[in-house]
């Protein structure tokens, strides 16, 4: 029997959870704690607008595809967001990015990267203030403190948020490439590990697995993981090569920030994606190129979330061009 | 030596129900005590009664005439008398009346005199088509095109292979399957005869692998002879025209071609059957043989049953019980479709009929909007991008799904199959052919009337000229008169 609309997005969810949980230990329970509220928030807004909308409720609330938007949001706000971030961010990309352009399949920006780009642009305190990992804080929180602090900003006694918070190992790159220190420098501090930054690169190797797990379930097609890995392998080697003080290596690349998340969970989101083959294969790499564009000279570190939202906006375009070669047709067109 | 094959792209995997049916050995179905003839049994134009109400038959006897050149006669298939000719339920999706002729049979199924042809290689190519077509016979496989045009390679057109078609791909119909395990030899007959009418230079029948009796079947038929029989894999819709000559050959017929633009014929093996008979006993095509099954069916098989037989009949003899009717379908699960009621006959090209209960036809899942996903385009065979195509359908952008190829549709439901939105997107496609057919028809009309318009403007100037010209005339004369007087 082939797979309903539910099922897609249940399998997706599953296969987020190496990942998820690698986040967990790395980090704590923040994560945790965002994505059960940004799910609460999703299926409240989703439920009221499809009530304004006169829709059923019953087949579109329980299709998982507003569940997997507030996963996906979750995942991406910094682990001690305060809870009116999430909420914020979450009913804006239900309400907003995909009801008011029609719900389900009719959305033509990724909703979880219109919420979080939203946030970013109005709330970059709060949106840049990423947590310390575990290993190199002198800090661990509880449960029960993660929950206060994200639902009361208080911290447990004596501790400030500058303790707990440092930058991510891309904006680190950035600032310091900036101040003309060498690559061997910048990268010899504590928050790069082994070939991205630390925790999260284990955190990516964890949706890298995942995302093979769909590829293997057919939820998902390989050619725009690939092609996006390709396209930004491909402009950090060129640059690599040219200049390895100045640029940072293809590895890094792949398992810093969200590259691996974005290849397997966001950039594949069929809505927002052409429908060709050899359109998606252009749209994955045109990705990658704009992360690697956007995370070496933009203003801007956080380069999935932008990338995949331009390459939305190029998505009818390329449909519009790019066709498949049907049967008894030639090579050509 | 063993055939390289080839792939199409998508296709699905369908659980077959094949096994169902296939138990109990091909009989003759009883015979009916009313048989209902459709006129258009084919494709191409209706044939043309040529007997009145109240006329005996004998079996065999031509009661309507092929009208055209696409077009098939019809023949009685029992003994009995016309009682009438008129508009009945026939098969047919739209589900609309059409004109039949029906006979009442007098159990006697008594023959008209036949004209079998001892030496087939003896004939003409062009003698033989034409006995295939005096026969009536038309594509078995579902299509019902006329076949003797079908072996006709045409002038200056030379046939490479000749492809006897026994995949059946479609889950339930096993009737071809039954044929080739009990009747090898008359296919193997009907293809030399074929092949003596197109000169081909190769022969291969297709067998899905899912069928092994039948394969086995063939090879024993074909032993010590240069005819090739090719399993091939089991994917629907292997057993499409275009799809089995990509597996066979890997070449592709062009869209908006045919088979033979590339050297090939693809005729169904239950076709080759009735060409036999045709030519060596001499008989019309009155029957055929088809499966009956589906869960409401007691004793699910395949019959050899006549032509103009109600589907009613056929179910009573298998067992059909009417209280868990919930769905009749003349065809398969994928390509087939419902009928009205259990009164309609069984036409030429009727290869199953399907009796679904509530369990096998479960009630269709809520659709849900297209979510992209690509699966529909994954299991294309055709290679079209089935969502576009939905999107522009539903929009009515009739324009922009013959970009998206619409045409090349062959309507397998494959998309339909895998959507996991539940969309009945060959719905929309069929729908959106016959809204563009109908544009097209407007536009012949409007031309037509505007050619009309034009010619009658051009009379009313022409006569008009006359009549002035007329008119110079006689004042001519008649100035010419009174000078004449006044002299």
């Amino acid at each position: 029997m082939p797979a309903s609309v539910s099922t897609v997005m249940l399998r997706v969810v599953y296969a987020l959870i190496p990942g998820l949980a690698a986040y967990i230990w790395f980090f704590g329970w923040g994560v945790l704690i965002n994505i059960a509220l940004a799910v609460v928030v999703a299926l409240g807004c989703e439920a009221a607008m499809l009530k304004v909308r006169d829709k059923p409720l019953q087949p579109f609330l329980t299709d998982g595809s507003a569940a997997l938007t507030a996963v996906l949001l979750g995942i991406s706000i910094p682990p001690l967001s305060p809870w009116w971030i999430t909420l914020i961010g979450t009913a804006f990309a239900i309400i907003v990015a995909k009801q008011l352009y029609g719900g389900l399949g009719y959305n033509t920006f990724n909703p979880a990267m219109v919420g979080y780009v939203m946030l970013l642009i109005s709330f970059p305190v709060e949106m840049t203030s990423w947590q310390t990992p575990l290993m190199l804080s002198q800090h661990s929180l509880s449960f029960f403190d993660t929950l206060r602090v994200i639902f009361t900003g208080a911290l447990p006694d004596g501790l400030r948020m500058d303790a707990i918070t440092t930058a991510t190992t891309l904006d680190t790159l950035k600032t310091q490439l900036k101040i003309d220190r060498s690559m061997a420098e910048i990268t010899s501090a504590p928050i790069f590990g082994y070939v991205g930054g630390k925790s999260v690169e284990w955190i990516s190797a964890g949706f890298l697995l995942g995302g093979l797990w769909l590829l293997y379930k057919r939820i998902i097609n390989w050619h725009i993981p690939a092609a996006m890995i390709g396209g930004l392998l491909g402009m950090a080697l060129i640059f690599f090569l040219i200049d390895a003080e100045r640029y940072a290596s293809p590895l890094f690349h792949l398992f810093s920030g969200a590259t691996l998340l974005g290849a397997f969970f966001i950039a594949t989101d069929p809505v927002t994606a052409p429908a060709s083959v050899r359109g998606r294969l252009l749209y994955g790499a045109l990705i990658g190129v704009l992360v690697y564009i956007i995370r070496a000279w933009g203003g801007y570190p956080d380069a999935v979330a932008f990338a995949v939202l331009l390459m939305n906006l190029a998505t009818p375009t390329i449909d519009y061009h790019i066709h498949s070669r049907v049967f008894g047709h030639g090579r050509k067109k | 030596m063993i055939r390289r094959l080839w792939k199409f792209n998508g296709g699905v995997h369908l659980p077959d129900h094949k096994g169902e049916s296939t138990r109990l050995p091909v009989t003759r179905a009883r015979l009916p005590k009313r048989l209902i003839l459709p006129l258009h049994q084919h494709i191409g134009e209706a044939a043309e009664a040529v007997v009145k109400v109240g006329d005996p038959v004998l079996k065999g006897q031509m009661i309507a005439h092929a009208k055209g050149f696409v077009s098939a006669p019809l023949h009685a298939p029992s003994s009995g008398t016309v009682v009438a000719i008129g508009d009945l339920p026939v098969p047919h999706p739209s589900g609309l009346n059409a004109p039949c002729i029906v006979i009442e049979t007098d159990g006697e199924d008594r023959w008209t005199e036949l004209h079998p042809h001892g030496d087939y290689d003896q004939l003409d190519p062009s003698h033989l088509r034409n006995i295939i077509r005096e026969a009536g016979i038309v594509g078995l496989g579902g299509a019902g095109f006329p076949s003797f045009i079908k072996l006709n390679p045409g002038p200056g057109k030379t046939v490479d292979t000749l492809i006897l078609n026994g995949v059946e791909c479609e889950p339930y119909i096993t009737c071809d399957d039954m044929l080739m395990r009990e009747r090898a030899q008359d296919i193997i007959r009907g293809l030399r005869i074929m092949r003596h009418a197109l000169h081909a230079r190769a022969c291969v029948i297709a067998v899905e692998d899912n069928k092994p009796e039948a394969y086995a079947a063939m090879l024993t038929a074909t032993r010590g002879t240069d005819i090739e029989v090719a399993q091939v894999p089991t994917m629907y819709p292997a057993g499409g025209e275009k799809q089995l000559i990509k597996v066979l050959t890997g070449m592709e017929v062009p869209s908006n071609g045919l088979p033979i633009h590339i050297g090939i014929v693809c005729h169904n093996v239950g076709t080759a059957v009735a060409v036999y008979r045709a030519i060596e006993h001499g008989e019309p095509l009155i029957s055929r043989h088809m499966t009956i099954s589906g869960g409401n069916i007691a004793q699910p098989r395949n019959l050899e049953v006549l032509i103009g037989t109600p589907v009613k009949d056929l179910l009573d003899e298998c067992g059909g019980d009417p209280g868990t009717l919930e769905r009749l379908v003349m065809g398969g699960p994928m390509m087939g479709f419902s009928l009205p009621g259990d009164d309609v006959p069984v036409i030429k090209t009727t290869n199953c009929i399907l009796a679904m209960t509530r369990d096998n036809a479960p009630a269709q899942r809520p659709v849900m909007p297209c979510i992209r996903c690509g699966a529909c385009a994954d299991a294309c065979p055709v290679n079209l991008l089935p969502q576009q195509l939905y999107w522009h359908a539903h929009a009515k952008d009739l324009d922009k799904v013959q970009e998206y190829d619409l045409f090349d549709c062959i309507e397998c439901g494959c998309c339909s199959y895998v959507c996991p939105s539940n969309i009945p997107l060959v719905h929309y496609y069929r729908y959106a052919k016959t809204e563009i057919w109908a544009a097209e028809r407007e536009k012949q009309k409007a031309e037509q009337a505007r050619i009309r318009h034009e010619f009658r403007l051009q009379r009313i100037d022409r006569e008009k000229a006359e009549r002035a010209a007329k008119h110079a005339q006689k004042k001519e004369e008649l100035t010419s008169a009174t000078t004449k007087n006044e002299e």
